[in-house]
């Protein structure tokens, strides 16, 4: 992107004669020059696609009464209310759990750990690779974890064994997700907190600040645009992701609304997948289809777009300021 | 009482005393042979009367900075940085690792060589010493935080946008805005990093005004490069070269009659 072309307008001539100079590295460079260019190319064709093809198929559908209305008649008909209501809903419980662990992680990480200390090392580790764990996986995970372990806890010591928490329900969906997207957190606020210059820091403390006070005082106000960027990503990964929640609380058809917290939900990644691969009448449910299909997307790129409008803003704040 | 201080490192009301201070950086990547730290300052005694002003001069990087900085423990922040010696305050040793480093800094101010404005108004800059001790009452951060403007001679410049961000401040401002912001929590000890190197000599001169007013109630440590400064605002001075220090002593004599040979050449400008 942007750094990359920067790099090469304000990269020196090179000198003649020198190793590699000359005929034969004008001409990789021409190469290097059409082939990253066909794949950039190649990229944006594959999203104009998809996106042509979703609004061609879906565009139709969708209305204020798709919005709004549940699915009707087997899910040939109606709308995706309580899906998007799901997925908004599921996403503000995730964010709720996972922005605040995932920062202080950071803060942890970035300000407070020494660079030798093994519990950082760990935690590093630990993120780095729950990154690279397969979607699916997180959903088992949940089921085990939340649902059977913590779910069933909670039934047995509070509710006298009766089954309330200890099956699949919103919170333990966000909180499966909450995990999944941790990393993107914790990566993008590590970075945001790294990126504030020491002599920042050290004028606070010189004036007898403390840590904590030069941390919360300084230091995060001055990456929040960073950290705002990987919340949001964070959300945008989360709101698509279905294999996490399939076993943790997203419902087939739910005609109400959750109102609690143990309450199961429709979620539109979830209600896509149904669409495609459950329906008795293919052709009569494709108008539907897209049309969810359409509105996931522009759920999605709508908070993609608000991250970089938001790095955006405080890169050019921190280029006024440098 | 200061001019006890006359015969050159110690006196007897001392604010300050370093012995044997030494300090060293951590070399990124030492080459083969090289060892992997770069000893900044070497065996150095030194001390900081009180209600005196104490010039430090000497070429770049013979280790002014790092001195200051030892003075309230802001080395502590350099990743690798080791300090080895004492340094008391008012009789306290402040390099016992269990020293309340907090306290010492609000007690021994700074202002940094490269100013560093917060990226929050003018009057939260000021305030935000103030504001990290605990004070909070409106009228009295208000009142301080003139006083301390008016003192670093940038109130007239900046009464009417006090709300304003103090990252768009001129360089010179900016400076000055990092002095007011350090003397606003009336410190003991004030050290300060070629403080006028940004300023105009209008601003410069309110400055040494200011620094010969503050005399009366506080200790300086001055770094600068300008002789004619360090005769103007100090009453002794201490040379440094590479990492020693060379000579130090009432100001008049280490520049009209130095001791040290390579004094000589750096007052005479002959190097550095
Ligand atoms: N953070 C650091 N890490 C490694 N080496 C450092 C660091 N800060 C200073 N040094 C080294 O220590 C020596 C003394 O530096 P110092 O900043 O104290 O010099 P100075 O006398 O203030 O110079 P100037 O007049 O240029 O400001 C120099 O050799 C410098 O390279
Ligand atoms: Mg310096």
């Amino acid at each position: 992107m942007q750094p990359i072309l920067e790099e090469r307008a304000s990269r020196p001539p090179r000198l003649n004669g020198g190793a590699g100079g000359g005929a034969a590295g004008r001409a990789g460079d021409a190469v290097l020059l059409v082939a990253s260019a066909a794949a950039a190319a190649l990229i944006v064709l594959m999203l104009v696609v998809i996106l042509v093809d979703a609004l061609i198929h879906g565009a139709g559908t969708v209305s204020f009464a798709f919005l709004t209305k549940p699915p009707s008649g087997g899910m040939m008909a109606g709308g995706v209310g309580p899906a998007i209501f799901g997925t908004a809903a599921l996403t503000i419980v995730m964010t709720i759990a996972v922005v605040p662990v995932g920062v202080l992680t950071a803060i942890y990480l970035s300000e407070y750990a020494s660079p030798s200390s093994r519990l950082a090392r760990i935690v590093r580790l630990a993120v780095a690779n729950l990154a690279g764990v397969p979607s699916i996986v997180f959903g088992l995970f949940g089921l085990g974890f939340f649902i059977q372990a913590i779910g069933r806890g909670i039934d047995r010591v509070a509710f006298g064994g009766q089954v309330t928490y200890g099956q699949p329900a919103l919170v333990w969906a966000a909180l499966t997700l909450s995990i999944l997207t941790m990393p993107v957190v914790i990566v993008a606020t590590e970075e945001a907190l790294r990126a504030v210059p020491r002599s920042l820091r050290d004028a606070s403390l010189a004036l007898g600040a403390t840590k904590f006070q030069t941390t919360f005082n300084v230091v995060v106000p001055q990456a929040l645009g960073g950290i705002l960027t990987g919340a949001i990503l964070a959300v945008s990964r989360g709101a698509g992701e279905v294999a996490p929640i399939l076993f943790t609380g997203a419902a087939f058809f739910l005609p109400e609304l959750p109102t609690n917290l143990n309450d199961q939900f429709m979620h539109l990644g979830y209600h896509v997948y149904v669409l495609a691969t459950q329906s008795p009448d293919v052709d009569r449910t494709k108008p539907i289809l897209y049309g969810s299909v359409l509105v996931l997307l522009g759920l999605t790129f709508a908070l993609n777009f608000v991250a970089v409008i938001i790095r955006a803003r405080t890169r050019r704040g921190a280029a006024a300021r440098a | 009482m200061i001019e006890d201080l006359s015969n050159g490192t110690t006196g007897p009301r001392g604010k300050l005393a370093v012995r044997g201070l030494d300090v060293f950086y951590r070399v990124e990547k030492p080459k083969k042979g090289q060892p992997g730290e770069n000893q900044a300052l070497k065996a150095v005694d030194l001390d900081v009367g009180v209600n005196e002003v104490l010039a430090l001069i000497g070429p770049s990087g013979c280790g002014k900075s790092t001195f200051l900085r030892v003075l309230n423990r802001m080395n502590d922040t350099v990743p690798g940085a080791r300090v080895a010696g004492s340094v008391t305050l008012d009789g306290e040793e402040i390099l016992a690792p269990k020293y309340d480093v907090v306290g010492l800094r609000r007690r021994v101010g700074m202002v940094f060589q490269r100013p560093v404005a917060f990226p929050k108004s003018i009057f939260d800059n000021v305030a935000y010493g103030l504001r990290a001790h605990g004070l909070s009452e409106k009228r009295e951060l208000e009142w301080r935080v003139q006083q301390a403007l008016t003192r670093a001679a940038l109130w007239d410049e900046v009464k009417d946008r006090l709300d304003a961000n103090g990252l768009g401040l001129s360089g010179g401002q900016a400076q000055r805005l990092c002095i007011a912001r350090a003397l606003a929590v009336e410190p003991e000890v004030l050290l300060m990093d070629e403080p006028t190197s940004a300023l105009d000599p209008i601003a410069t001169a309110k400055l040494e005004e200011l620094i010969a007013e503050l005399r009366e109630e506080l200790t300086i440590v001055i770094v600068t490069h300008s002789m004619q400064q360090a005769g103007r605002v100090s009453q002794r001075t201490a040379f440094f070269y590479m990492g020693s220090l060379v000579e130090v002593g009432t100001t008049r004599d280490v520049f009209t009659r130095p001791r040290e040979p390579r004094t000589e050449d750096y007052i005479s400008g002959r190097f550095g």
